[in-house]
């Protein structure tokens, strides 16, 4: 029996198709004391790179695998442990690890679980992870999917049950969103709830998917227990778009590039990978489509469409708002409009993809109305 | 929702997909739907490539068996294709254009320009290429340079299977016609697709690996060869970009350009026999355009001017392979004036 | 004056005058081109159907624009007969901006989608296996139309127009193959290249009826062209027609016939379609003079218009060299 106080650090799955990662850096050397939220590695997959960063407190007591190294996902590449916890015990858990890695016996690593459901005629696709009495419902932004909360959705999944969902027109749900009103996108929130049987949830929504969120509060307040709001629409009148139609109308890697740079603070997260899943995502039949529809939603002439702070005033339940300084998209500026509600909470170096910009601040956002 | 299948299943499924969705999709071919006039024939084959396997019985009288008449059929889609049918022919080997040459060249390929822009010919021609099967000289050819040399005529050359379908759904959407070229040595393999119905522009090239030392462009089959040797050199510090450009006609030459221009080195790798093949035409695009950006010459892999030989030992010397690729590279690296 | 005057069929006055008026504008598009070639202001190759005049008009009166036709090199007859514009045909082959495909095709070349005129043809033998595809098109889209394919005695022996009588049999698609043989192929007799002793037998060889007419006939090969296209509307298959008839020019415009004696002195003299068609009718009390002289002088005014527009018209300009080829993406 494996001393409970030592924690292994694994090789994270970010995304479906993956099933290794290269280690790029070591950011934390063995015997520094690393505490919750971290960067501890920066990882390198065949989609995506990224910083690991620790969910746990104690000291790196071990590399197990070294910078420029590959493993595979669910395998153990570091250790962390408190300072007491023997050099015996931690060799133990090592040798374990380094034989799992020479075997290739790894166990498959949990990773979000991909389902369908029918909600209302239209195929929902969402991924889930973790077990608990809790839920947490992830609502991503116009154009996303469910792939964007991939730093966020497993740390936050220790002892609760959290999903991200594709809403329709989007990711791997049904394309056709109908008439694509705020209101038939919340509607279809609380629907997915009702399917799954989830009596209450925190929801949590990125830009478009922060006014679902809310709309969904608004509208059904006993379902709701939590709200964080990332980026939210729906609150101020800025918007950049040119951006959101170039989006819609971008159909080739030169066309949408120069667009999705306006999403980071750091255009260098605009990777080949991100760019072609998109594509990839627009290319298919019936996509173009609901996204012009959508966009019917969030825009009037270049400003926004959608007031969701009335119905948000209605709404009586804790609430986190994340903002990232240099958001393009989205002004930080817009976040006066909830001034007087809450603190929000303002990411230096971080666009409007706050919660892959800076996961860490985002949770933390987000565990601050959990509890 | 994408999920493995093989290059052959997506194919199947866009043709699926397109004929549900567009009744004047049809299917014409050399035992397309399985032999017919034979005792128990219906849909035992679904072509000799086994693509069009299950259309037979799905899409009744719209998958047409063909007596081995190339000239016929293909003139025949051509001419339905000018009459609002959105016929998919599949003529079996490439190397069998000959038979059926005039009917793409004089006929379809021109049928829009000489006509003052006022025919549509919608026709889809798939055609399988390529050497690796044992098949020998006449049905293992890369021919897919003299289709692309022929102005009018779209040229289409799927590695993957993401690819395959994706393209094929354009190339049927498309009002132009297309040569569309499966490499035989690509239907098993396997690689993600997306269920739902999908296109993936013609002109478009897709960059398989990222780098600043090197740009390699590699063609249908030649892609995964040549990520293979990507990969290897990868390992040794040496980045290569690859660039699958998808289409030859037309063909994405911003991409290789701005490749060219950021690494200032390339290396082109083409199934086809090396005079006035792709190899030569994109080095002559770039040797044309990107000259000041050069640090070293072009090189190409590519078989060499001979027939496709039979025995195993002589044409697995004839197929570039990632080792070749992974030698040129280096040469190219090594360059000194 | 071969003074056999046969049965004029149950043709109207307006179907007669129609007939005669297709004849008569080819005839004279045709004599009017020979004479414009020899002034130098005509570029390129071309190829007269003078002569020829009752087999395009005898097959395409009984189409109609779900009926597709594909040509030959010599196509003026079958673009007239098919309703292509002529003024637009003039200018084309002037190579002409405002000609039916832009100055971009050529008398080779003369095509009218709209009309079911799938094109001249360049190449021997190139037409009848896209007359399978539209035929096959007609047939999945339950229209009622056929495809002919005319072709001339050369084209009977390449591959591609057997296949496409092979495929059109067992496709049994509503076809019609119109063997136009006017006893050459460029300069090369039909009697020592065709094998057979008629076109018409290798039908056969297809399992398709094969009949054979006389090409100065309007009448004979209106009745066949009738049948042929009749039967492939009721689904009863493809249908082969050998028309026997004489050019009155050589293969292309510039050709001293060397080759050939003086069968075409001949064949103007007595048996000559329009006259015949003029005599037949006349006789038969159905139509008469003046109303055949009066489509006469309204054709070669057609005709005279056509010419002076054609000289009149621009010329393509550099900023069409390259459109046309692809649709644009």
């Amino acid at each position: 029996m494996t001393d409970e106080r030592i924690h292994r650090v694994t090789m994270p799955k970010w995304g479906l198709s993956m099933a290794t990662g290269k280690i790029t850096d070591w950011w934390a050397a063995e015997g520094d004391d690393v505490s919750d939220g971290d960067d501890l590695a920066e990882i390198d997959t065949d989609k995506i790179a990224g910083t690991l960063e620790s969910t746990g407190d104690g000291v790196l007591r071990r590399i197990v695998v070294a910078a420029g190294s590959d493993a595979p996902v669910g395998a153990t590449i570091a250790v962390v442990a408190p300072a007491e916890v023997p050099d015996s015990a931690i060799d133990e858990v090592v040798a374990e690890a380094e034989q799992q890695l020479a075997s290739g016996e790894v166990e498959e690593a949990g990773g979000p679980a991909v389902a369908e459901v029918d909600v209302g005629g239209r195929m929902i696709s969402y991924a889930s992870i973790g077990e608990g009495p809790e839920a947490v419902v992830l609502v991503h932004g116009f154009g996303g999917d469910k792939n964007s909360w991939l730093f966020v959705q497993e740390p936050l999944a220790e002892g609760r049950t959290v999903y991200a969902l594709d809403l329709p027109g989007h990711g791997a749900s049904t394309k056709d969103v109908g008439d694509g009103s705020l209101n038939a996108l919340a509607a279809t929130l609380v629907a997915f709830l009702d399917e799954l049987g989830v009596e209450q949830a925190h929801l949590v929504g990125h830009s478009l998917g922060g006014a679902v969120v809310a709309d969904a509060a608004a509208s059904a307040p006993d379902r709701v227990r939590s709200l964080t709001l990332i980026a939210p629409a729906g609150f101020g009148s800025e918007v950049d778009a040119d951006y959101l139609r170039g989006f819609v109308e971008a159909s080739t890697r030169r066309e949408l590039k120069p667009h999705l740079r306006k999403l980071f603070a750091d255009e260098s997260q605009v990777t080949r990978h991100l760019v072609d899943d998109l594509l990839k995502y627009k290319r298919i039949d019936g996509v173009r489509e609901a996204l012009q529809t959508l966009l019917g939603t969030l825009l009037h002439g270049d400003a926004q469409a959608i007031d969701t702070g009335p119905a948000l005033a209605e709404v009586d339940v804790p609430l986190a708002v994340v903002w990232g300084r240099q958001d393009a998209v989205l002004p930080s500026t817009n976040a006066s409009a909830l001034a007087d509600r809450v603190q929000v909470r303002f990411v230096d170096g971080a666009g409007h993809m706050v919660h892959m910009e800076n996961p860490a601040a985002t949770r933390e956002a987000i565990e601050s109305v959990l509890r | 929702m994408a999920r493995t299948i093989s290059y052959r299943e997506a194919l199947n499924e866009a043709l699926v997909q397109e004929m549900e969705r567009d009744q004047s999709v049809i299917v014409m071919g050399e035992d397309n739907a399985g032999g017919a006039g034979a005792p128990g024939a219906d849909d035992a084959w679904g072509g000799v490539l086994g693509v069009t396997k299950g259309l037979y019985d799905r899409f009744p009288g719209r998958v047409l068996d063909t007596p081995i008449t190339e000239s016929a059929f293909v003139g025949a889609a051509i001419g339905a294709a000018t009459r609002g049918m959105r016929p998919v022919a599949e003529l079996m080997f490439i190397d069998f254009l000959g038979v059926c040459l005039d009917q793409i060249y004089n006929q379809a390929a021109k049928f829009r320009y000489m006509f003052g822009g006022k025919a549509v010919t919608p026709v889809v021609i798939r055609t399988m290429y390529g050497a690796g099967l044992r098949a020998a000289a006449q049905h293992s050819q890369s021919l897919y340079p003299i289709f692309t040399h022929i102005p009018g005529l779209k040229v289409v050359l799927p590695s993957s299977p993401y690819e395959a379908k994706g393209l094929l759904t354009t190339a049927i959407r498309d009002n132009d016609p297309v040569i569309f070229c499966e490499h035989k040595a690509l239907y098993d393999t396997t690689g993600e697709v997306p269920e739902e119905p999908y296109t993936i522009p013609f002109g478009e090239a897709d960059i398989v690996r990222e780098g600043d030392d090197l740009t390699i462009v590699a063609f249908g089959r030649m892609v995964s060869v040549a990520a293979e040797a990507a990969d290897e050199l990868a390992r040794s510090g040496v980045r290569c970009e690859v660039i699958d450009p998808r289409t030859t006609s037309p063909l994405d030459e911003e991409t290789i350009l701005e490749s060219v221009e950021n690494t200032g080195r390339l290396v082109i790798v083409d199934e086809a026999t090396p005079r006035c093949n792709l190899a030569t035409d994109v080095s002559a695009l770039v040797a044309r355009q990107a000259f000041g950006s050069l640090l070293a010459p072009i090189e190409m892999v590519t078989p060499p001017h001979t027939p496709v030989p039979f025995s195993d030992v002589l044409e697995d010397l004839y197929i570039p392979d990632a080792q070749r690729v992974v030698n040129a590279v280096k040469n190219v690296m090594s360059w000194e004036r | 004056m071969t003074g056999t005057l046969r049965p004029t069929g149950a043709l109207d006055a307006t179907a007669l005058l129609d007939g005669y008026r297709t004849m008569r504008t080819i005839r004279e598009f045709e004599e009017r081109v020979h004479e414009e070639f020899a002034k130098g202001d005509i570029p390129g190759f071309v190829h007269l159907y003078a002569g020829e005049e009752a087999s395009a008009t005898g097959v395409c009166t009984h189409l109609d624009d779900r009926d597709s036709i594909a040509s030959t090199h010599r196509g003026h007859g079958h673009c007239i007969a098919k309703g292509v514009d002529v003024t637009e045909m003039m200018a084309e082959i002037y190579g002409r901006r405002t000609g039916a495909c832009k100055g971009k095709g050529g008398s080779m070349h003369i095509a009218d989608l709209s009309k079911g005129m799938l094109g001249a043809n360049g190449i021997v033998g190139g037409g009848p296996p896209l007359i399978c595809g539209t035929a096959l098109a007609a047939k999945q889209q339950g229209t009622g139309g056929v495809g002919v394919a005319f072709f001339g005695d050369g084209a009977s022996n390449q591959g591609s127009t057997l296949e496409a009588m092979n495929l059109a049999s067992v496709w049994n698609l509503p076809a019609v193959f119109v063997a136009e043989n006017n006893g050459y192929a460029e300069a090369t007799a039909a009697t020592w290249s065709v094998a057979a002793d008629n076109i018409a037998d290798r039908a056969a060889g297809f399992g398709m009826p094969g009949v054979i007419v006389d090409g100065f006939d309007f009448f004979a090969v209106h009745e066949a062209a009738g049948e042929a296209v009749q039967r492939a509307r009721d689904g009863g298959g493809p249908t082969l027609i050998e028309v026997k008839l004489t050019r009155y020019y050589g293969h292309f415009e510039g050709d001293q016939q060397t080759y050939r004696g003086d069968e075409v002195a001949r064949a103007r003299a007595e048996l000559d379609c329009l006259k015949t068609f003029r005599s037949r009718v006349t006789a038969a009390g159905q139509l008469t003079d003046e109303q055949l002289d009066a489509v006469d002088r309204e054709v070669a005014e057609l005709i005279d218009h056509a010419v002076a527009a054609a000289l009149e018209a621009p010329k393509p300009t550099g900023d069409d060299l390259e459109t046309d080829v692809y649709i644009s993406y």
